[in-house]
């Protein structure tokens, strides 16, 4: 039982921070804080994404030795990584198609690693936009808590329709 | 279907597939250079004519060749990046490329009225970002891919969202409750895509389904189920999850709004089908559970409170965009029915709403451009000032109702059709109740343009004032026309509908 926690301990804090940030965003009023927020369930996501890479024993996914260079060096990086993502998670029986790729050494996933790279990438530029937002907001209202700006569309609508 | 796919010469119709994406997205730094808005504009006006060439070229490729399968960069599937297009997908891509191109011909009296001068250019080049993101979705075959562009596609619409406030400052608001739900819905999406990669090893579309149909099910892809069918259903506006719709599109500026309702709703919802029926099979249990006690319940939930609180809106756009909601609905339940009648059915109403919706969000646009139409009630009387764009109006939402001779009778035909096949006379009945719900809110629209009388300021204007610009004037009943057009002529898209409906559900 402990092992089994133990094995995907990882798990524990990732899960702690996604429902912390899912929780800033819904209760928090302050538009900046639910950026904080939407950015910590992000970043939990990234975590369980870098978890999943993680192959026990395995080293990390540079081939030593002979470097061949150039492409066909890339294309066998790529091949390993793929295989290895088999190996560590899916069953046996797709696995062995692309076995033969993997040389005796294990190596870690580097694949979800480069993911996660793509999802900072957007993550940061939702973070901006949000942020700009508020900005625009904070000018056009005098105000970034959600309850005045409620109040103040309400005042607007209730306004104009006479 | 030759013709099309000889349209272009074979060096550019084999890289097609990347060409479509790889265009609208290099075109959008070349129109963020651009001095002038009008410059910009005809960047993006080019961009929409390739696109809409290209989608035309592919659906050829495919009518003719079947499945188009290309790799990017040289890397072979599965390891590198697959753009995919099959029967399913080019339905979407010829209504986002058409749509889209008709969409542009609109802006430029549009935008030039509601963005300043300074902006213009910036704004069409976030436009065409948003375009590339939308036909990203819609044809790549790899899992994180559709992340990615969906992203791609999302950021750049809470941007041009947030233009509309110049006219309205609550589109900033707006905007940033689009972000925050639009981000959680990706973020789940991203989660879900994770766990399959967990279980099955691959990103690549296919190769999942390959490898789920030999290992089989068990919890970790029933959780991937849940967190993309939750992620996917935000940004489809799937009913539960549709709150940041309305204000989006109420305060988004008139052409935005009009091409959103039209495509962005549309492409989630793809990626919806793509992910249920090509990645988990219809036939695995949760699966066909998930039809009738989820999507099933929750469109015919839709259907009716959208419907609902469609009737008591005061502004207009925003009307409209529960409408859009209620219609979502229809798709839903369509998918819900889990059999090759019920998806055809909702694929066809996918795109017969797009003709809608379109044409009314427009028409609604040219109102607010003469006029600075908002609420329902300015729109007393416009019958009179501005017959030709309320003609226009009142073919769409008539089309919206259902009513025979318009494409909206042809869908819900369809619908009902398969219902019944199902056995599923509730079904019938909601679609029944929210058709007249939808008859009570058009009747409103179509009571105040061509009922009441103008208020006192408008009715002696000068003709030149009756008629909205042509470039507004002609893809807004170019769309009301085909409302009209293809319910005699409806082979095409029956046959495109089907056409999808068996690719994935693999039948005849």
């Amino acid at each position: 039982m402990l092992e089994i926690i133990l094995e995907r301990f990882n798990y524990i804090p990732i899960i702690i921070l996604m429902m912390t940030g899912l929780y800033v965003v819904i209760a928090t009023g302050n538009l900046v804080k639910r950026l904080v927020g939407l950015s910590l369930f992000q970043t939990s996501v990234f975590l369980l994404y870098i978890t999943m890479g993680k192959v026990f024993g395995g080293q990390p996914p540079i081939i030593a030795g002979d470097a061949h260079g150039g492409d066909a060096g890339h294309g066998a990086d790529a091949a390993a990584g793929y295989a290895a993502g088999h190996g560590a998670e899916a069953a046996a029986g797709h696995a062995a198609e692309t076995a033969h790729h993997v040389a005796e050494i294990a190596y870690s996933n580097p694949l979800p690693h480069v993911l996660i790279l793509t999802a900072i990438v957007v993550g940061v530029a939702t973070l901006a936009v949000g942020l700009a937002l508020v900005v625009r907001i904070r000018e056009a209202y005098g105000t970034i808590e959600d309850d005045a700006l409620n109040a103040a569309d309400y005042s607007l609508e209730t306004g104009s329709a006479e | 279907m030759d013709m099309l796919a000889s349209l272009l010469p074979a060096g550019i119709a084999v890289h097609a597939p990347a060409l479509i994406v790889v265009i609208p997205l290099i075109m959008a730094a070349v129109a963020a250079l651009m001095p002038r808005g009008i410059f910009a504009w005809g960047v993006t006006l080019a961009t929409a004519i390739a696109v809409a060439v290209l989608s035309l070229n592919i659906l050829g490729q495919v009518s003719t060749g079947g499945v188009i399968s290309y790799a990017m960069g040289g890397w072979l599937p599965p390891v590198g990046i697959e753009l995919r297009v099959d029967m399913l997908n080019v339905p979407l891509l010829l209504l986002v490329g058409i749509v889209g191109l008709l969409c542009v011909i609109y802006a430029l009296p549009s935008v030039a009225d509601e963005i300043a001068k300074k902006q213009q250019a910036l704004f069409y080049s976030a436009f065409l970002v948003c375009f590339a993101g939308l036909l990203g979705v819609t044809i790549t075959g790899d899992a994180f891919n559709v992340f990615v562009f969906l992203e791609i596609s999302s950021i750049s619409t809470y941007t041009i969202i947030a233009m509309g406030a110049g006219k309205d400052r609550r589109a900033l608001t707006a905007s940033y409750n689009y972000l925050v739900l639009g981000t959680i819905g990706a973020t789940f999406f991203v989660i879900g895509v994770g766990f399959l990669y967990m279980a099955t090893g691959t990103l690549n579309i296919a190769d999942m389904a390959a490898v789920l149909e030999q290992n089989g099910h068990d919890r970790v892809t029933q959780a991937a189920f849940a967190f993309i069918v939750v992620g996917l259903g935000l940004k489809a506006a799937m009913f539960p999850l549709h709150v940041w719709l309305p204000n989006a599109y109420a305060f988004a500026p008139n052409f935005v709004t009009a091409f959103l309702a039209s495509t962005a709703t549309k492409v989630a919802f793809y990626a919806l089908i793509r992910f249920v029926f090509s990645v988990f099979h219809p036939e695995v249990s949760f699966v066909a559970l998930s039809f009738t006690w989820l999507f099933a319940v929750v469109g015919v939930i839709a259907m009716i409170v959208a419907s609902v609180q469609a009737v008591f809106q005061t502004d207009a756009r925003r009307l409209l965009a529960y409408s859009s909601v209620a219609q979502v609905g229809y798709m839903m339940l369509g998918l819900g029915m889990g059999t090759a009648a019920g998806l055809s059915a909702s694929m066809l109403h996918l795109m017969n709403h797009a003709l809608m919706k379109g044409a009314l969000f427009m028409a609604l646009g040219a109102f607010a451009l003469n006029f600075g139409v908002r609420r329902v009630k300015d729109l007393a009387g416009l019958g009179q000032t501005m017959p030709a764009s309320s003609a226009a109006f009142t073919v769409a939402s008539l089309s919206l109702v259902g009513v025979p001779l318009t494409v909206g009778f042809t869908s819900k035909w369809y619908l009902v059709t398969a219902a019944l096949e199902r056995g599923w006379w509730w079904a019938v009945a909601a679609l029944m109740i929210s058709s007249l719900l939808a008859l009570a809110y058009v009747a409103r629209l179509l009571s105040a343009i061509w009922m009441e009388t103008p208020p006192a300021g408008k009715a002696g204007l000068a003709p030149a004032r009756r008629l909205a610009p042509w470039m507004v004037l002609a893809p807004m009943s170019l769309l009301a026309f085909a409302n009209i057009y293809f319910f005699f002529h409806a082979a095409p898209l029956v046959g495109l509908a089907r056409a999808a409906a068996n690719a994935v559900m693999g039948g005849n």
